[in-house]
């Protein structure tokens, strides 16, 4: 019967060990994480590139409009 | 005693697909950050580092250790201002703190809250910009 006792101590003691590893903190996975979330907070260089960026795009509405082909645009 | 020795063939047997199984979700475990909640906190701290960054750069605010900032520099600040200053770092820290609450409990593991302010506290020092205030072991020091 302690035999037995023995056993189902061990067996508890493995278990417990097998739950201990499975929710292990993923610590690379993290800092990962949260070098994303404050490259955004921080706003560094990804995401301020693309601001002066926008500039040049603002003439599109009018680079558009040579399709329609407007004689009068040649004029001035 | 032969009846332990099976027991314990049979308790490895059990164990070793469950242990593989464990190590290769650790190997790719990965961190959710995609959540509502996250992307407020972190669009509510973007917003407020556009006051913060020039009390950052003056040494009147800094990081801590622990994740979080605090007032470094009180006479670097214009007296009329430290009641906003002072506001700003309690509303920081308190957006810091649910973002490190929250990331846990997007992740299932609202334990992990406190290994999560871990990684942030290191990763906040190592991307700070040279010049910032940092609190270290051993008191404050500039990066």
């Amino acid at each position: 019967m302690s035999k037995n006792l023995l056993a189902l101590i061990v067996t508890a003691t493995a278990l417990a060990a097998c739950v201990t590893i499975n929710i292990y903190f993923p610590a690379a996975a993290t800092e990962k994480a949260a070098d994303k979330i404050i490259d955004e907070v921080w706003q560094k260089q990804p995401d301020q590139s693309p601001a002066p960026a926008e500039k040049p795009a603002a003439p599109n509405p009018a680079a558009s409009s040579p399709a329609i082909n407007y004689p009068t645009g040649e004029t001035k | 005693m032969k009846s332990l020795i099976k027991l314990t063939i049979v308790l490895f047997t059990l164990i070793l697909p469950a242990y593989t199984w464990a190590a290769a979700a650790t190997a790719t475990a990965d961190i959710e950050i995609n959540t509502p909640a996250v992307a407020a906190l972190t669009q509510s701290m973007q917003a407020r580092y556009a006051q913060l960054a020039a009390h950052y750069a003056s040494g009147a605010v800094g990081l801590t250790a622990d994740g979080f900032v605090a007032v470094h520099d009180t006479s670097a600040i214009p007296l009329a201002e430290r009641q906003t200053v002072n506001a700003l770092v309690t509303a920081e820290n308190r957006d810091r703190k649910a973002l490190y609450h929250e990331i846990a409990r997007a992740n299932g593991h609202p334990e992990w809250a406190d290994d999560i302010r871990k990684t942030f506290a290191q990763r906040w020092l190592l991307r700070a910009q040279a010049g910032w205030w940092i609190e270290g072991g051993k008191g404050w020091n500039k990066k």
